[in-house]
């Protein structure tokens, strides 16, 4: 028998992740337990509208115990490796900029692509691991006839986090496990369980790892004070799609495109912000049925099933993490650029945003949402 | 069972079979309480000078001048608090440091500065080495205290502390060096030095981990940090871990023994070898010589190599799952490895430093080891640059 393939677990301290290093560990592979240190929690901490002290987040030494305990119990060597730095670079730089051009940043897909599947995958083989598992709803599989490897939605639809994952190249799914894709969330608690994992009840984490109780806002200030450049001069007008000016705000960075709350003008009917101009810092607001259009353009494609796109193809697309996938066609537009066509309009085309294309269960790829046209 | 070779000894050291024996008792039959007047209390109080004594002749004092603590930490903090501000006014006082001193001295000074005291860092050259004139030079009149280490934890390198310590007492400031990583691996001798304060700690001489020792020169007026009782001449309140005490008088009294024996050469050599040896590999260096590579005085047991091309973390990391401890920079709270200040401070490029490994021996160390460790680095080092995203020199591995 040919030696066992060594695992690196990417382990969060939080229940799947841990739940995958004891499945791996049962099977008998050789498993190596690593968590990332991604950002000081304290950093921060008591700058103006910031919490003075944060438990129980995300790289918060609360998890990193969590993942040392799981680790111990399970027999397994555990290492800690500080990537603050590339995190700081590759996602929080551009988690902020994003925000003051006047887009909505998705910093989970950065981290997995600059990273989960990059960082961590060269410590990974460095240290001597053939593949890294982590605790994400996701399948891979490779198919022969195509050649390629395939990333497809878990069987638990409810946590899909593929949208997540478009980002990943063939070589970084060839050397992937994802051994949650064919379970659902109460069967991952139950299994750890039965490994008798201190994390088992742990709650799940939702929001992002490095904004402390959501507040992607003071996040912004406080991490722009720090940096020594607060947002000056980011105000500008708030305008109606007829181009009439109805009020002012305190920067673009407060809005996302179908926003209702928090725009600080009355009128007789629900305004949202229709779109955010980046140039003339204008926020356009309107009725909700001018937030609906049909095509949007994505960039920076990642394609996963299939290595190019010639011709248009039958797809549904997925404009935000938690929407339901809609019939489209998309076609090519240039170099990494995609043209998608919807069946049915869709409500609020976020720039910033991905636009993830599926056949069936199987995601094709996937790009940020440039504009909507 | 995985052979395992454990090269990181000014982390901490195993305790000697001998001062283990010494303890062992003090945890079992001899439970008495130092300050008892009965016969258990005098047999304990008897044990704790005893160990006094044996720590005073390491460093050539008297046994008086020596107050136990929990560790280096507390220790260097008596020294640092006791002194700046010990209630008396510490806004406005003045301490000098370097930019290269342990955790405990770095925070603690920081903390003075928090309660309105001044401080001032001296800068290290390329070498890791503290300019005595730059010290000499930062002195004010308000300078209360200098605190500057005596031999450092990455590099090993020796300051220049008699010449420190000459400053100080021209200038009548009270001078404290953190001898945490000197002790055990070169003679000491606190009136060479010319210091009022000198920390060691148990744990980096083979003795147990959890104690610790101030030198305090008689006449030095210090204020203790924990009330309660009348230990260590009011110095340090609370009940005395004997055992530990025990132990570490047993480890400074065999240390001493060491040195008579040519110990520390024997270390010498084989660090030596090793680093020769590493220095083989293409595209390292030594951290801690001159751009010459004329060697810095140094401590016996460590060496510190940059490997290009390499993330240290991930190097220790590969390591250690083959069996070989060393160690990059110093580990925070999570276990992750945060860029040395020491090779910061020494102006290493920020892809240097982190490329950087210390290897530390012990007494338990042998030539055998030091085989084993190069029988894996070589390689290892290859293999990572091979997957290396920034190592343009890549070496087609069969």
């Amino acid at each position: 028998m040919p030696p066992a393939e060594t695992i690196a677990v990417a382990m969060s301290g939080g229940v799947d992740s841990s739940t995958v290093a004891a499945m791996l560990r049962a099977e008998g592979r050789t498993v190596i337990g690593l968590t990332m240190q991604l950002w000081n929690q304290r950093r921060l901490a008591g700058h103006e509208g910031m919490p003075e002290s944060v438990q129980g987040r995300c790289c918060s030494i609360d998890d990193v115990y969590d993942a040392r305990r799981v680790a111990e119990t399970l027999g397994v060597p555990y290492y800690v490796v500080n990537h603050e730095e590339r995190f700081e670079r590759d996602v929080v730089r551009p988690f902020v900029e994003e925000y003051l051009a006047g887009r909505t940043p998705i910093p989970c897909s950065l981290c997995n692509n600059h990273l989960k599947f990059d960082q961590l995958l060269i410590v990974a083989q460095q240290i001597g691991a053939d593949k890294i598992a982590t605790g994400h709803y996701a399948q891979v599989a490779f198919d022969e006839e195509r050649n390629r490897w395939l990333l497809k939605r878990p069987a638990d639809k409810s946590k899909d986090q593929t949208y997540f994952l478009f980002g990943l190249t063939q070589e970084q799914l060839s050397r992937t496990l994802f051994p949650l894709g064919s379970m659902t969330k109460p069967e991952v608690r139950e299994l750890a369980r039965k490994h008798n994992l201190v994390i088992a009840e742990k709650p799940d984490s939702q929001e992002i790892c490095f904004v402390p109780g959501g507040d992607y806002k003071r996040f912004l200030e406080a991490y722009l004070t720090e940096q020594g450049n607060a947002p000056t001069e980011v105000g500008g007008e708030m305008v109606t799609t007829d181009g009439k000016v109805i009020g002012e705000h305190a920067g673009v960075h407060n809005f996302t495109v179908g926003q209702r709350k928090g725009l600080g003008v009355a009128t007789g009917s629900p305004l949202y912000v229709i779109q955010i101009k980046n140039d003339t810092r204008q926020v356009v607001v309107g009725k909700d049925e001018e937030l609906y259009s049909r095509t949007l353009r994505a960039h920076r494609v990642n394609l996963i099933s299939t290595a190019e796109l010639r011709e248009p193809m039958r797809v549904t697309v997925k404009i935000r993490h938690k929407h339901q996938p809609a019939p489209a066609t998309i076609e090519p537009a240039g170099p990494e650029e995609v043209h998608v066509t919807f069946d049915e309009p869709q409500r609020a085309l976020t720039p910033g945003q991905a636009a993830v294309f599926y056949d069936g269960d199987i995601v094709v790829g996937g790009g940020w949402i440039e504009n909507s046209e | 069972m995985q052979r395992r070779v454990y090269l990181d000894n000014n982390a901490t050291t195993p305790v000697l079979p001998e001062v283990l024996e010494a303890m062992w008792p003090y945890f079992g039959e001899r439970f008495g309480n130092a300050s008892s007047i009965h016969h258990h209390g005098q047999e304990t109080r008897a044990a704790v000078e005893r160990a006094r004594e044996s720590v005073a002749s390491m460093l050539g004092c008297r046994a008086s001048e020596i107050v136990f603590t929990s560790g280096g930490t507390e220790a260097d903090n008596l020294a640092i608090f006791g002194l700046a501000c010990s209630g008396r006014a510490n806004a406005g006082d003045h301490v000098i440091t370097s930019t290269i001193e342990h955790h405990a001295v770095l925070k603690a000074c920081k903390h003075l500065v928090a309660q309105r005291a001044e401080v001032t860092y001296i800068p290290v050259d390329g070498r890791g080495l503290v300019d005595p004139a730059d010290v000499k030079r930062a002195i004010r009149p308000n300078t209360k205290l200098i605190t500057i280490m005596l031999a450092n934890n990455e590099t090993g390198v020796l300051q220049s502390v008699a010449e420190i310590g000459k400053i100080a007492a021209e200038a009548d400031i009270y001078f404290h060096t953190d001898a945490v990583q000197a002790a055990g691996k070169i003679a000491i001798h606190v009136n060479k030095i010319g210091c009022n304060l000198l920390t060691i700690s148990g744990h980096k001489i083979h003795g147990p981990q959890g104690v610790g020792a101030l030198y305090v020169r008689k006449g030095t007026q210090l204020e203790p940090m924990l009330y309660g009782g009348s230990h260590e001449r009011s110095r340090r309140a609370g009940t005395e871990n004997v055992a530990g005490i025990v132990g570490l008088g047993k480890a400074a009294e065999l240390a001493q023994a060491g040195f008579e024996h040519g110990d520390n050469q024997e270390m010498a050599i084989a660090r030596d070898r090793l680093e020769r040896e590493l220095l083989n590999i293409e595209a390292t260096g030594l951290n801690g010589a001159d751009l010459n590579g004329e060697l810095t005085p140094r401590v016996p047991n460590t060496t510190n190599i940059y490997f290009d091309g390499i993330e240290g973390e991930a190097l220790v990391i590969a390591l250690d799952l083959k069996g070989l401890a060393v160690s990059t920079g110093a580990a925070c709270s999570s276990g992750a490895i945060e860029p040395s200040h020491v090779l910061t401070a020494m102006g290493l490029r920020h892809d240097r430093a982190k490329a950087s490994i210390r290897f530390s021996l012990g007494k338990q160390n042998t030539p055998e080891d030091v085989d084993f460790a190069l029988g894996l680095i070589p390689e290892t080092v290859a293999h990572l640059r091979d997957l290396s995203p920034v190592w343009p020199n890549k070496v087609l591995s069969g």
